[in-house]
């Protein structure tokens, strides 16, 4: 994992010192809220429905259990006991008090954490496959380069006022894990002729004109990732739209555009930004990459597994669906699921936290993981392992055998909390997965990805859940669009609506109605929820929802 | 005929702790909706929203917001002034707890 240089703390410490006096100043009457509100967002703090929230960043979603346990002290110290955390591998504290921030950066620091553009129109935290390092189907670990781009971001001159805010996101694998097909700037790590080199994507992104990125470079050698990237945000920082807030993502620019426009002004700008950078990158690169070393993994049998695997049914279900392979012999990732049946996805307490922490420490070589769909992962366990850390979480509520289930659903916090909502996301998580729970055939159901937003900015990712839910506000009352066939993987894909949306109390019965018709259609149990859709189309799904009349049409159609 | 004026409050976020506030009728900011003073005119709405916005070190973000006065107070007319006034659906937190 990657420690802090001296200078990184002395930054970070320089930021804390900076945003401690703003705030006093803040306090005192010496700033406005519009003086203060650009100051506070770059410190990743909001003022929300209810409270203020502070967005803290989990670079590339890794953290060992010192941040973790710290992350847990915040939780019990400063706010309500838990935590939230999100789709962007942030953690987000949603009852912090303004007087309180100072301290509670400070507290981050010291275990080299910060919430430092978190928020604002800036370069946001690069986040990645959350398997980096430990699965078993990528070309190269795709967190050193992410820490890389982390650096490169951090405080970028030209970078912190853009037209909007800028995402990016990197998987080191075929298989796509970090959603890069929907970010601003997408990176998969990939390998020619003996060299590693990059497939660079932009203009991906969901919200209110959702786009799958496109590739504007095949392969950008390791010496010309930055100036490439550096040239790619700084074509768009000219370009995008500061007229219309609406407009002003890069998706939109590449939508406008075009992306052979957009790749020349690209590859002219490369030219100048290529003349800037002289090798220290690549310095920096290595050392970064040897703080990113595997572990030493053991080889031990794996008996204890395979006993329990055998005798315990309990542990069988969660090891069949929580478990993925690694590389190592003999070592399995673990996830961790944060969606207990009827729980609010993506909490965990500040119990909870210390227990994730003290397992990485104990079994998982002190690492931890926070996925894009509010999970967390032990990344390197040794399969011998397993039962005793499946007990342990059993026993803090941290067992649930649900990954990529109907009920391992992505919920924004919704307008329970967030002032943009224009409808609760969190209540309707909650009865899904307490219904299906009921109902007992989540396992039969088999892969399902549920994805919820409380507004069209889709920080849910609505629109590439294989079921997508968007919550709108109809005329004073909450109503929920419903899109299928949406997927966030290689072979991303927007959901397509079903028709007229549902109100709160419709949801669940509509989404009973859905997996009906899957477990009707489907050709066998191995065919899974999206394979059917792709395969049927919509039109056996609208005559579920609305009837004979409007499926017809969509078979027309 | 002009649309009639629907009943407002002035409400805002306190500066220290974020939380939801409201105007009284005597000045000073509450915590709850029912201590809200609730303003029929137009013109005072806007005049007391002038004054409640010159107050910064003590509000963030004021507005006026919809409400139907009842008997037991002001009450929200939409959704989300409902949510701001109770507090999240899915934990028991913010002034639902102080009740």
């Amino acid at each position: 994992m990657y420690s802090y240089t001296d200078f990184d703390a002395a930054f970070v410490a320089e930021r804390n010192r900076q945003f401690r006096a703003q705030v006093e100043r803040r306090i005192a009457g010496n700033l406005t809220e519009d003086e203060f509100k650009p100051l506070r967002l770059m410190n990743g703090l909001y003022l929300q429905l209810h409270a203020y929230m502070l967005r803290v960043a989990i670079p590339y979603g890794t953290l060992n259990g010192a941040q973790m346990d710290t992350l847990a002290l915040l939780a019990e110290k400063w706010d309500k006991g838990y935590g939230h955390f999100t789709t962007r591998q942030n953690i987000q504290y949603n009852w912090p008090e303004l007087r309180d921030i100072p301290d509670m950066l400070d507290a981050l620091a010291e275990v080299q954490m910060h919430a430092i553009q978190t928020s604002g129109n800036t370069i946001r935290n690069v986040t990645a496959d959350h398997f980096a390092g430990a699965t078993a189907d990528e070309v190269a670990d795709p967190r050193p380069v992410a820490e890389l781009l982390r650096q490169w971001s951090t405080d970028h001159p030209e970078f912190q006022f853009l037209p909007r805010k800028f995402k990016i996101a990197v998987t080191g694998a075929e298989q796509d894990r970090a959603v890069i097909k929907a970010h601003d700037i997408g990176i998969q790590v990939v390998e020619k002729d003996g060299k590693i080199g990059y497939r660079v994507l932009v203009g991906g992104g969901l919200g209110r004109t959702p786009m799958i990125g496109k590739e504007i470079a095949s392969f950008v050698p390791q010496q010309e990732l930055l100036p490439y990237v550096e040239a790619v945000v700084s074509v768009w920082n000219l370009l995008g739209r500061r007229d219309n807030k609406y407009k002003a993502r890069i998706k939109i620019t590449v939508h406008e555009h075009g992306i052979e426009d957009i790749r020349a002004r690209v590859d002219a700008r490369f030219e100048e930004t290529r003349k800037a950078f002289d090798g220290t990158d690549l310095a920096i690169f290595d050392e970064i990459k040897a703080q990113f070393a595997a572990p030493a993994f053991r080889n031990a049998p794996e008996d204890d597994f395979t006993a329990a695997y055998d005798a315990d049914p309990v542990f069988r279900a969660w090891a069949d669906s929580n478990l993925s392979a690694h590389k190592a012999p003999g070592y399995a990732i673990a996830q961790i699921s944060l969606k207990a049946h009827g729980a609010t996805p993506g909490d965990a307490t500040a119990e909870q936290m210390r227990v994730m922490a003290q397992l990485a420490r104990d079994f998982g070589h002190d690492e931890l993981r926070i996925t894009h769909e509010q999970n967390v992962v032990l990344p390197h366990v040794h399969k011998s392992d397993l039962p005793q850390v499946h007990k342990i979480l059993k026993a803090h509520g941290l067992a649930t055998a649900n990954i990529g289930k109907i009920s391992d659903i992505i919920a924004c916090p919704g307008m329970d909390y967030c002032a943009l909502a224009t409808a609760r996301s969190i209540p309707i998580a909650q009865e899904i997965a307490t219904r299906f729970d009921e109902l007992k055939i989540e396992n039969d159901i088999g892969e399902l990805k549920i994805k919820i937003s409380g507004c069209i900015n889709a920080c849910g990712h609505h629109h590439v859940g294989h079921i997508g839910i968007l919550g709108l506000d109809r005329a004073g009352v909450e109503n929920y669009q419903i899109t299928l066939g949406g997927d966030a993987t290689e072979t991303a894909a927007i959901g397509e609506r079903t028709g007229p949306g549902f109100p709160a109390e419709g949801v669940v019965p509509a989404i009973e109605r859905i997996v009906e018709t899957y477990m009707k259609e489907r050709t066998s149990p191995e065919e899974t929820f999206l394979q059917t859709f792709r395969r049927t189309g919509m039109a056996p799904f609208k005559t579920a929802l609305y009837g004979e009349e409007a499926g017809k049409k969509a078979r027309a159609a | 005929m002009p649309k009639a004026f629907t009943p407002k409050v002035v409400t805002a976020n306190a500066l220290l702790e974020g939380d939801v506030i409201y105007l009284g009728a005597d000045d000073t900011w509450v915590r709850d909706l029912a201590d809200a003073e609730i303003i029929t005119d137009e013109a005072i709405a806007q005049m007391r929203l002038l004054d409640a916005q010159s107050r910064a070190s003590e509000a963030v973000g004021v507005y006026l917001a919809d409400m139907a006065p009842t008997d037991s107070g002001p009450e929200p007319t939409h959704f989300r002034e409902a949510f701001r006034a109770t507090g999240p659906s899915n934990y028991s937190h913010g002034k639902q707890e102080r009740a």
